[in-house]
């Protein structure tokens, strides 16, 4: 108490009474935080999730307070960044990595008068709700649209863990590929990290060393689009709209539309009608949407991506349709079943046809 | 104009006052890029360096914070004093964890108080292996110790990743890359109940005590200390080098091993691919900001602790970036290095076109 009294004096009496008594001023507002594990300019992931943000100020304006934490690593300092934020009374937090998993359900506990919102895991609570979208939909078509595209028949693909997400988005964009193109190849560089733009371009160029015209990545920023744009070859982005970034090179991306989902939480828990959820969304709830596809593009590939997107939104078509192989040439879908959302969420294995390996 | 002249003597008051100048002139530095970012300077600077003070829960964090860096920065100034520059402590930092953090699981439900302390002796023992590796090329392959210990970083946290993907996954994990949480009786008991700070905190202060003792009052300290000054002279006096070299790694390693465990059995529960987080590169900072004495460690493992806590404060509730903390961190070793310059140098004003009258030395004008 000293001091903040002591430093009233120098005009700081604000920012005491902020920290010291969150809960007494802010009631009126419903207080939102955020948890990012990039920076807000990455142009990709964590820039998606800002937009969500942005969504929440705009349509609710004095109503709400947000805040939002940035470059939150997925190790011991998670936990903390989400203590603080439940600590000066925000009503719902959204965590927006998988690492912060854990952190999430653990704080959780000793708050269980504010909701949170885990992006990408598995675990819920009865204050914890989790949301993902089906990141595979798109990169089935992308798969396809490379099929056509490339003609070095090698697609280079940026992964970053070999969790479950990645792996299903990979096999994914090798079926699609293989669809229209059966000599399609996929080579995979694990960069181990989420965003590290130096170890993205590095790998995007070993992947055109190897031989690849056509690029994708399944981490956060728009590195490869640009090398792609050096190279004069093909990309596809990744969680945002990246053309800025390779005008000639972005030939569609995959763009995360969160912003509707976070009005839609933030709305429920202003009205007291919040519940624990668990929602995986997709092209069909516009979670997940197609950027618009390139004049590169000959009009049947456009044709086609588009078919393919109606067909996924419609529920016609799953990208994961027996007869399928694991790599090892295992069958795991009979003919004509279609995969369960358990044996997706815990995909540890490549489909039969891409080499290489997971890393174990 | 500025005049700098060496002194004949490295001035003791300048040695110990240099450190609270740097920290001086960050704030002052501080101050002009929060104006130059349009937040208010002085709100930014109580969030950053009060206000986790004024909580329990964020005292106890910072203790949590400052734990591995004052564990990691005495291992490596011990070295300092000698001339061993271990840069790697990070990567044993890593292989402790990871030593510790396979025993914890191979010891899965097993009840015992002897747990816990089997536990961090594996997370030391795997530190001191680490450390072993850059030791035993420098005194047999005269290699330099400074590439072999920072290269050993990045195997050491590859190794990590790859033993957390595969065998130490978490079975009921739904193949996501960590490990189960650590049963109770591998979990490290918490300093305040209901806070993360733990015991650890207490093995750091023990860790600095006894570094102040040895380098003080025994041989071996007076031992690093001719080896780091004057190698010649202590290779005349009879003192082993590669024993010197190898009780600094091996202190060193366990130290950073032993920080390494506490972190993934006290605040993680848990051994994850991103339990590196570049404590054992801070340290460095660390180790240098406390002038290699064990209790100026002790306040800067504190102080960089401060900054951590401050900065997500800061961040929290005026938006800063990020990125703060980081030049807060970078500047305060820069001002530090800089203001060295009065260690070993008096710098005065003299009036232009003025003589100054005494002058033995002086130095050519820049």
């Amino acid at each position: 108490m000293t001091i903040s009294k002591s430093l009233k004096a120098a005009g700081i009496a604000v920012f005491a009474a902020m920290l010291g008594a969150a809960g007494a001023v802010a009631q009126d507002k419903t207080k939102v935080g955020f948890v990012y594990v990039g920076p807000i300019g990455d142009h990709g992931w964590t820039y998606q999730h800002h937009k969500g943000l942005e969504a929440v100020e705009a349509e609710f304006g004095d109503k709400v307070e947000t805040t939002y934490v940035e470059n939150v690593s997925e190790g011991p300092d998670a936990e903390r960044v989400i203590q603080q934020l439940a600590q000066q009374g925000n009503d719902i937090i959204f965590t927006t990595s998988f690492g912060f998993m854990n952190p999430t359900i653990k704080v959780a506990k000793r708050f269980p008068d504010v909701k949170f919102e885990h992006a990408t895991g598995f675990k819920k609570a009865d204050n914890v709700s989790i949301y993902n979208t089906r990141f595979y939909q798109g990169r089935y078509i992308v798969g396809q649209i490379a099929g056509k595209m490339t003609k070095t028949n090698t697609i280079g693909y940026i992964a970053s863990f070999p969790i479950p997400e990645v792996v299903m988005g990979i096999n994914a964009t090798y079926l699609g590929a293989k669809s229209v193109n059966p000599d399609i190849k996929i080579k995979v560089i694990w960069v181990s990290t989420w965003f590290d733009p130096g170890k993205e371009a590095d790998a995007a160029k070993a992947l055109v060393d190897q031989g690849s015209d056509i690029l994708m990545q399944h981490t956060d920023s728009p590195a490869a689009i640009q090398l792609a744009e050096q190279e004069g070859i093909y990309a596809i982005g990744q969680a945002s709209d990246m053309k800025t970034f390779g005008p000639n090179a972005q030939l569609t991306s995959l763009i995360d539309d969160w912003a509707p989902y976070y009005v839609e939480r933030v709305k429920a828990v202003i009205d007291g009608t919040w519940e624990t959820s668990d929602i995986w969304g997709g092209l069909a709830n516009g979670m997940l949407k197609m950027a618009p596809y390139s004049d590169k593009l000959p009009e049947d590939v456009i044709a086609l991506a588009k078919e393919m997107e109606e067909k996924i939104k419609s529920g016609e078509f799953h990208p994961f349709t027996g007869p399928l192989n694991k790599q090892d040439g295992t069958q795991f879908l009979a003919d004509g079943e279609v995969i369960s959302d358990e044996v997706l969420l815990g995909m540890n294995f490549y489909v039969e046809g891409i080499e290489g390996s997971l890393p174990k | 104009m500025l005049k700098i002249e060496p002194r004949k003597e490295p001035s003791r008051v300048m040695l110990y006052a240099t450190p609270f100048l740097a920290v001086l002139f960050t704030i002052v530095a501080g101050f002009i890029l929060f104006s130059l970012l349009d937040k208010n300077p002085a709100t930014a600077t109580y969030l950053i360096f009060i206000s986790p003070l004024t909580s329990l829960y964020t005292i106890t964090e910072l203790l949590v914070k400052a734990t591995p860096l004052i564990l990691i920065a005495i291992g490596l100034a011990v070295g300092f004093r000698a001339g061993v520059w271990n840069i790697g402590a990070e990567g044993q930092f890593t292989m402790g964890a990871l030593a510790g953090g396979a025993m914890a699981l191979a010891l899965y439900e097993v009840e015992g108080l002897w747990v816990l302390p089997l536990v961090c002796l594996a997370g030391a023992l795997g530190g001191m292996a680490w450390a072993a590796i850059p030791a035993f090329l420098r005194t047999r392959l005269n290699t330099n110790e400074i590439l072999v210990s920072l290269m050993l970083v990045y195997v050491a946290t590859l190794l990590l990743g790859m033993l957390v993907h595969g065998p130490l996954r978490d079975p009921d994990g739904f193949n996501f890359p960590e490990s189960r949480l650590f049963h109770d009786a591998a979990t490290l008991p918490a300093l305040v109940a209901g806070t993360r700070a733990h015991v650890g905190f207490l093995v750091a202060i023990i860790a600095v005590i006894v570094a102040w003792i040895l380098l003080r009052s025994h041989m071996i300290g007076f031992q690093i200390k001719v080896v780091g000054q004057a190698p010649r002279a202590a290779r005349f006096a009879g003192f082993s080098s590669p024993r010197i070299v190898w009780f600094c790694f091996m202190i060193s390693g366990a130290l950073a091993g032993l920080a390494g465990i506490f972190e993934a059995t006290g605040p993680v529960g848990q051994l994850v691919p991103a339990l590196p987080v570049g404590y054992g590169f801070t340290a460095i900072i660390v180790a240098f900001l406390g002038r290699l004495h064990p209790l100026g460690i002790l306040a800067g493992g504190l102080l960089l602790a401060l900054t951590y806590i401050g900065g997500e404060a800061a961040q929290i509730s005026m938006s800063l970036p990020s990125a703060t903390v980081q030049v807060f961190q970078g500047m305060l070793l820069f001002f530090l290095l800089a203001t060295d310059i009065l260690v070993n140098y008096r710098v005065s004003w003299i009036a232009s076109g003025r003589r100054p009258a005494k002058t033995a030395l002086q130095q050519p004008a820049e």
